[in-house]
């Protein structure tokens, strides 16, 4: 589904991505884990087209998509939840969820899909018509989420979901994102700190050290590494 | 205190203000969305009011109804400005969207000067009268000396442009772009948003509000030259300041302030003043509000 081969991204002239190579297959969970500052971020902003690689590609479905403006690259159903959730703050839920489904013109499939996220997260449903900007941590990422599901993902990019969340917050954005990749067939790439979550929920993971990917294998292969426990698991 | 003046002068300044408020939505949807202040937005104006006059000046020759000419140059003034706005975004200012703000600055700082100086090559530097092709309403007869005509029209015209303004940013798609792309240009890209297209449409309405403004006003005036632009120009940018940079009904609330300031302080005061009333008037309200009256003073929640 999502090919990336020997990616190498800069802001100015640090570079922030040293060549790395990632492979999700169709209807996969797979987790990019890693420190503060590894990188992570940049991967998804590389693959959505916000701050272009220097070298690399980047192949969706076969396509080389590298290069691609960011607006295009969502038209192919790459959608990405990025990290601090970035709800338009000043739009009332209901109109970040329009914004979500931007590129669509299928008016009743729309609503329909509306009422499904609202259905996934029925809080939201309530706030409908209240500023994004009012909601707590938790009802914001909920929105961010639903935001991008509108956009009728078939690969969803989420940096960080539990960032900065309540520990029953987290447990129940994953379940959904777990919930999402069963029932829709929707493939995950999940960027996250909390690597005990994400390997749980994931097929497979990646672990990141400063620009480079320096392990890669089966989540539950990760998750009894004794390096990974050391370094991201706390055990 | 005499009542039918303070009308007057009421009326007066509603009438500044809606020009005013007509350019500085301009200057506040262009700094809402790349954070630039288009130095240049007064020489639109200037343009579509010199479109306008030219249009005017070929059409009275087919003779042609008045209303009609001035009907038909005022959307050619809207058209032809529009074009100039977004032709300006393209080659001033888009190859410097992440040069720092300083380099389009002075880019758009360029761009006034230029434009000044084509108008003057082309137009010299001398006033041309403007045709009055707004007929009398027969309506307005009793209270002509209150409310002209032109200020009538001033007045509706305005008001109209706002209501479909507010309609346009309000619901419709991309007016709902244009809002998410100035609370968050990444966030925008990756829901889809084509950011250029929200830029240049910025523009464009920008760009077409203004030449409403400098249509109105030549016909209310009845002279125009290169350099009405620049005055105008620094006024609605004093209004727009003046409501809140970047704030929509800001820019509104900051026109009709200002004109009405300028009013009662020419009528009541001096009218030797005129100017400073403006400038006064901007530094005492940023003492109070430094954000401008319905500016956000900026916070983000992490």
């Amino acid at each position: 589904m999502l090919k990336i081969e020997n990616l190498e991204t800069f802001y100015g002239n640090i570079q922030a991505l040293k060549g790395i190579d990632l492979h999700i297959e169709d209807g996969e969970i797979v987790t990019l884990i890693g420190a503060n500052g590894a990188g992570k971020t940049t991967t998804l902003m590389s693959i959505s087209g916000v701050v272009p690689p220097r070298n690399g590609k980047i192949i969706l479905n076969g396509k080389d998509i590298t290069g691609t403006a960011a607006d295009d690259i969502v038209s192919m159903g790459l959608i990405q939840v990025p990290e601090g959730r970035r709800i338009f703050s000043e739009l009332s839920v209901a109109e970040n969820l329009d914004m979500g489904a931007f590129l669509r013109n299928d008016a009743a499939e729309i609503k329909r899909d509306m009422e499904y996220v609202y259905q996934l997260f029925p809080i939201l449903a309530e706030r409908r018509h209240q500023h994004g900007g009012t909601l707590s941590g938790g009802e914001q990422q909920m929105l961010a989420i639903s935001r991008a599901l509108m956009a009728k993902p078939k690969i969803l990019l989420l940096d960080e979901p539990s960032l900065g969340l309540a520990p029953i917050i987290v447990q129940q954005i994953f379940d959904i994102i777990k919930k999402i990749n069963q029932e829709q067939g929707t493939t995950v790439f999940l960027v996250e700190q909390n690597a005990n979550q994400a390997l749980k929920i994931a097929h497979k993971g990646y672990v990141m050290e400063t620009g480079r990917i320096t392990m890669s294998d089966t989540a539950s292969n990760l998750l009894a590494d004794d390096e990974v426990k050391k370094a991201y698991l706390g055990i | 205190m005499n009542g039918t003046y303070f009308i007057e002068l009421f009326l007066g300044g509603l009438t500044r203000g809606s020009i005013y408020a007509l350019i500085a939505l301009g200057y506040t949807m262009v700094y809402g969305i790349i954070q630039l202040i288009n130095f240049a937005h007064g020489e639109i104006y200037m343009i579509g009011a010199f479109t306008a006059l030219i249009v005017s000046s070929v059409l009275s020759f087919t003779g042609m109804s008045p209303v009609l000419i001035f009907i038909i140059a005022a959307i050619a003034a809207v058209v032809w400005a529009a074009g100039y706005g977004m032709t300006m975004e393209k080659i001033a200012y888009k190859p410097l969207r992440n040069a720092p703000r300083l380099s389009a600055l002075i880019s758009a700082i360029g761009m006034s000067l230029f434009l000044q100086n084509y108008v003057l090559l082309a137009q010299t530097s001398d006033f041309q009268p403007f045709p009055d092709l707004i007929p009398d309403l027969a309506f307005l007869k009793p209270i002509e000396t209150i409310m002209n005509t032109t200020q009538f029209i001033i007045l509706v015209t305005t008001a109209v442009v706002m209501v479909v303004f507010t309609l346009l940013i309000r619901y419709t798609k991309m007016g709902k772009a244009m809002r998410a792309t100035a609370q968050d240009m990444v966030m925008a890209q990756l829901v889809g948003i084509n950011i250029n297209k929200v830029i240049m449409f910025t523009f464009l309405l920008g760009s077409a509000t203004a030449a409403i403004g400098g249509v109105l006003i030549s016909s209310h005036i009845g002279q125009i030259n290169y350099y009405i632009g620049f005055l105008a120009g620094i006024k609605a940018f004093v209004a727009a300041v003046l409501g809140g940079i970047g704030s929509i009904p800001g820019a509104v609330l900051g026109g009709f302030v200002l004109g009405l300031t300028e009013s009662f302080g020419t009528g009541y005061i001096s009218s030797d003043y005129e100017d400073v009333f403006a400038f006064a008037i901007l530094i005492i309200i940023l003492i109070f509000r430094p954000s401008g009256l319905l500016g956000k003073t900026t916070r983000k929640k992490v």
